[in-house]
C-alpha cells in the first residue's frame, strides 16, 4: 500500500514534470542549459525534500519520486540532491540548502587526515553527477580504517566538465582543502553502503524510464501503420512487446526491491545486497528494452525530434553509475559462493 | 499501467514461522534425497510423500475444512509450494489436483463433486490429470474436437487427450471437451470429472526426449459419462478452462523448477573459484530474487481477487527464459560434460536440465501465445 502522503507527492510531482519538462526543455538541457525554472519549482513543492520527512513518509516510499522523475527523463539532479538530504540528516550533519550531489566510488579516492579538531582532504573525485551545478557534494573517504560521510563545497573544487551519453553532466572534481568538524561525520555501512543508496536510486529512475518507454512504445505501435495496418497488429512487433513488458516488469521488481532495501536493514541501515540485486536486475533491463524499444519505432526512434532518445541514452548512462552490472554482480557472487549450497535458498528467499 | 501493476507482496510472522517448521520436515524426509532427482522438481513422483505432506496439512492448504482443507492464507500457501520447489521435493503426485483441479471443483463442482474428491485430494490420496491438449489442439486450446454427445442420463465420450502428464498415475482427469456438435471455436465446450476406470478409457506411454514416462495419450472409446460428471455450466467450458489455465499459469514452479542446477553450480565452484563464476553467480540469482518478488505479487494480486492473467503471463515467459537460459550460461563457466547417469551430482543434474529445457517454454502455454496474452493485455490486438 502507497500511504497517502506518497500518493499526494508523486501527484504533485507528475503534474510539474509534466508541465516544466517539455521535449524543449529537455533538448535544451542536453546542450547544456542549466534548467534553473523547473529546479525553482520542485524545490518550492518540496520534491527535493521528500526523503526527509521522517515519520511522515517512509524513505522506502519516498524514493519512488526517482521513478516518476526516470520517467520523464527529468534533467536535473532531483534524486542526488534528496538522497544527500537523507544521508546527511541520518548522519547528524546539516543538510545546505541548494542544488546537492554525490561522489559514486571508484577506485581512486579521497586522502582524508585530521587536522586538529578540523579535516584535510585531497584528491580527485571523478564522475560527479551535476558536479557544476551543485553547492555542496557528498563523498565518502577512509580515516583510520573507518569509512567517513564529507560535505564538501564545490567552490573548493576545480572541475573538468564532462557528459554521460545523455549529456547529463558528470564532472571530475579535485579537491585540496580543509574541512570544518561538523562536515564530517563516520559512516557505518560503508563505502559500498553509500555506492549502494546511489545505485537503489538510479536502479529506481531505470524501472521509471522502462516504463514510460513501454508507455510510448504501445502508443507508436497503435498509432503507427505500415503495410496497411497498425504494426502493432504483427506478430512479430506483438512478440517484442511482451518482451519489452516482461523486462520492464522485471525492472519495477528491481525498483521495488531497491526503495525497500534503502533503510530495510536492522536500524534502518542500507542493505547492500537486495540494492544490488536490483541494479544487476534493472540495469540488464535497460539494455534489452532500449534495443528493442528502437527497434519497434524504426527510423524516427533514431531522430533527436522524437522523445524516445531522452529515456533510452539515461537507461545506457544510468545502469553503469554508482557500480555497473559486473561490480554488483561479482559482490552478490561472493556473497552467495561464500555461504555455499546449502545456504543459496535462504539467502534468496531474504531479499 | 494496469499491466505492470505490481503490488508489495504480503508477509507475516505466521508464514515465516510455517516456512521454518517446512524447512525442518524436508530436512528431514528429503536428507538421503540425490540431487538428481531433486532436479526432477515438480515432475517428481512420491506417492508416500504426498501422503506425508498432507499428514502435515500442507496439500489444500487454503479450502474450507468441511472439504478435508485448512483454511490457510494464499500467502502461507505460497511460502510452503516455493520451500518444497527450492528442495526438489518429489511433489508431481498431488500437483495438478491441489493446483488446479482442487480449485477448479470448488469453484464450479457441484455439490457431490466437492465432497466426494476434495477431501481425497486434501489427504494426499487422490492425483489428477489435465484433459485440455489434443492431437490437434495444442497452443491452439480452441480446436478441441473430442465430443461429449447428449444421451439419454448423461454423455458418450470419444477422442484422444494427448500429453497428459501423470495420466498413467492419476485417478481422475478434468476433461475439457465439446458438447455442442455444431459449435465452433470456443462456444459449446464444457469440463467433465472423468474417473480413468471408467470403461472404455485406455491410457498409453509417450516417452520424452530424456526417455521418461510421464506424459501419455489417452483414448476415449464410447465412454460413458453420467451427468452428474459435468463440471459446472454446459456450454461455460471455455471460461472455466481459462480460470482453471490462470492457475496452471501463475505458480513459482515457473521459475524455480531449475533451482537444484544453481544449487549444483555454487557447491561445485567452491572448488573452482573465479571473477567469471562470482559474475555469473550474482547475475542469476540477481534474476531470480526478481522473479521470485514479481512472482509473490501476482500471489498477492490473487489473494486481493484480482485476475493477475497479464502479470502471470509475464512471470511464466520471463521464469521460462532464465531457466532456459541457466544450463547455457552455466556451461560458461562449468567445464563438465553433462552425463545423466554420472557419479557427480553437477553433471547429472546439468544433464537433466538441458535434456528437459525445451519443455520449459511449451508446458502450460508455449512462450508465443503468453506473448500473445501480454501483446492483448497491453492494448496491442
Amino acid at each position: 500500500m502507497v500511504s497517502l502522503e506518497a500518493t499526494l507527492l508523486f501527484e504533485t510531482a507528475e503534474k510539474l514534470f509534466a508541465r516544466e519538462i517539455t521535449p524543449a526543455k529537455l533538448l535544451d538541457a542536453q546542450g547544456g542549459v542549466w534548467l534553473d525554472g523547473p529546479w525553482q519549482a520542485l524545490e518550492q513543492a518540496g520534491l527535493t525534500q521528500a526523503m526527509s520527512l521522517g515519520e511522515d513518509l517512509p524513505v522506502a516510499e519516498a524514493a519512488g519520486l526517482a521513478r516518476i522523475a526516470g520517467a520523464h527523463a527529468v534533467p536535473l539532479p532531483l534524486a542526488e540532491t534528496m538522497l544527500a538530504h537523507w544521508l546527511l540528516g541520518r548522519s547528524g550533519l546539516e543538510a545546505p540548502d541548494g542544488v546537492l550531489t554525490l561522489a559514486p566510488v571508484r577506485n581512486e579516492s579521497l586522502a582524508l587526515h585530521s587536522d586538529g579538531a578540523n579535516w584535510r582532504v585531497a584528491g580527485t573525485l571523478r564522475r560527479v553527477p551535476w558536479g557544476r551545478n551543485a553547492g555542496h557534494l557528498l563523498a565518502i573517504a577512509e580515516h583510520q580504517g573507518t569509512t567517513h560521510l564529507l560535505r564538501l563545497p564545490v567552490a573548493d573544487a576545480d572541475i573538468t566538465e564532462g557528459l554521460n551519453l545523455a549529456f547529463e553532466p558528470r564532472d571530475d572534481l579535485v579537491f585540496d582543502t580543509h574541512l570544518p568538524a561538523d562536515a564530517v561525520a563516520e559512516f557505518p555501512e560503508g563505502a559500498q553502503g553509500f555506492q549502494a543508496a546511489g545505485a537503489a536510486l538510479r536502479a529506481l529512475a531505470m524501472a521509471g524510464a522502462l516504463a514510460a518507454i513501454l508507455d510510448i512504445c504501445v502508443a507508436y505501435a497503435n498509432e503507427r501503420s505500415q503495410f496497411g495496418r497498425p504494426i502493432g497488429k504483427f506478430q512479430a512487433i506483438q512478440q517484442n512487446m511482451a518482451i519489452l513488458a516482461g523486462q520492464a516488469a522485471a525492472a519495477t521488481g528491481a525498483g521495488d526491491i531497491a526503495a525497500e532495501a534503502l533503510a530495510g536493514a536492522p536500524g534502518g541501515r542500507i542493505d547492500i545486497l537486495p540494492i544490488a540485486i536490483a541494479k544487476v536486475r534493472a540495469g540488464e533491463a535497460a539494455g534489452l528494452a532500449a534495443s528493442l524499444a528502437h527497434q519497434i519505432h524504426g527510423a524516427i526512434g533514431f531522430s533527436q525530434e522524437y522523445r524516445l532518445h531522452f529515456l533510452t541514452k539515461r537507461l545506457w548512462s544510468w545502469r553503469e553509475e554508482f557500480g555497473a552490472e559486473a561490480e554488483w554482480s561479482r559482490i552478490i557472487g561472493r556473497a552467495i559462493l561464500a555461504d555455499g549450497p546449502d545456504r543459496l535458498w535462504s539467502r534468496v528467499a531474504a531479499i | 499501467m494496469t499491466a505492470l501493476h505490481f503490488p508489495t507482496p504480503e508477509t507475516s510472522a505466521a508464514a515465516e514461522a510455517l516456512r521454518a517448521e517446512v524447512r525442518d520436515f524436508l530436512a528431514e524426509t528429503l536428507k538421503d534425497y540425490p540431487p538428481h532427482r531433486r532436479a526432477e522438481s515438480w515432475f517428481g513422483f512420491d506417492a508416500d510423500f504426498s501422503a506425508r505432506l498432507a499428514a502435515r496439512g500442507w496439500i489444500a492448504m487454503t479450502w474450507p475444512k468441511r472439504y478435508g482443507g485448512h483454511e490457510r492464507s494464499a500467502l502461507e500457501r505460497y511460502v510452503v509450494l516455493e520451500e518444497l520447489l527450492a528442495a526438489g521435493a518429489p511433489v508431481a503426485a498431488h500437483w495438478i489436483a491441489d493446483r488446479q483441479s482442487g480449485p477448479s471443483l470448488l469453484k464450479f463442482g457441484t455439490e457431490a463433486q466437492k465432497a466426494e474428491i476434495l477431501p481425497k485430494i486434501a489427504a494426499g490420496t487422490c492425483f489428477f490429470c489435465i484433459g485440455m491438449s489434443e492431437p490437434d489442439a495444442g497452443s491452439d486450446l480452441a480446436a478441441v474436437r473430442m465430443l461429449a454427445r447428449k444421451v439419454e442420463g448423461g454423455f458418450t465420450v470419444n477422442g484422444t487427450k494427448l500429453w497428459t502428464s501423470f495420466g498413467h498415475n492419476a485417478h481422475y482427469m478434468i476433461l475439457f471437451c465439446r458438447t455442442d456438435p455444431a459449435s465452433q471455436r470456443q462456444e459449446g465446450t464444457s469440463q467433465f470429472l472423468v474417473d480413468l476406470k471408467t470403461p472404455g478409457i485406455s491410457i498409453k506411454p509417450i516417452h520424452d526426449i530424456a526417455g521418461k514416462h510421464h506424459f501419455n495419450e489417452v483414448h476415449f472409446t464410447d465412454v460413458f459419462l453420467p451427468d452428474a460428471a459435468l463440471i459446472g455450466t454446459l456450454g461455460n467450458g471455455w471460461q472455466q478452462v481459462t480460470s482453471e489455465l490462470a492457475l496452471e499459469r501463475s505458480g513459482p514452479e515457473r521459475f524455480l523448477s531449475s533451482f537444484e542446477l544453481l544449487v549444483q553450480m555454487v557447491a561445485w565452484l567452491q572448488n573452482h573459484p573465479s571473477a567469471q563464476a562470482e559474475i555469473l553467480t550474482g547475475r542469476l540469482v540477481a534474476h531470480l530474487a526478481v522473479l521470485r518478488r514479481l512472482s509473490r505479487s501476482v500471489a498477492t494480486l490473487l489473494e486481493q481477487g484480482e485476475n493477475p492473467n497479464i502479470q502471470a503471463a509475464i512471470v511464466k515467459d520471463l521464469g521460462a527464459t532464465l531457466e532456459q537460459e541457466m544450463p547455457e550460461a552455466i556451461r560458461h563457466v562449468l567445464a563438465l560434460e553433462p552425463m545423466v547417469e554420472s557419479p557427480d551430482p553437477a553433471a547429472a543434474v546439468l544433464a537433466h536440465i538441458i535434456l528437459n529445457a525445451p519443455g520449459f517454454s511449451l508446458r502450460g502455454g508455449t512462450r508465443e501465445i503468453l506473448r500473445g496474452i501480454i501483446a492483448r493485455g497491453l492494448g496491442l490486438r
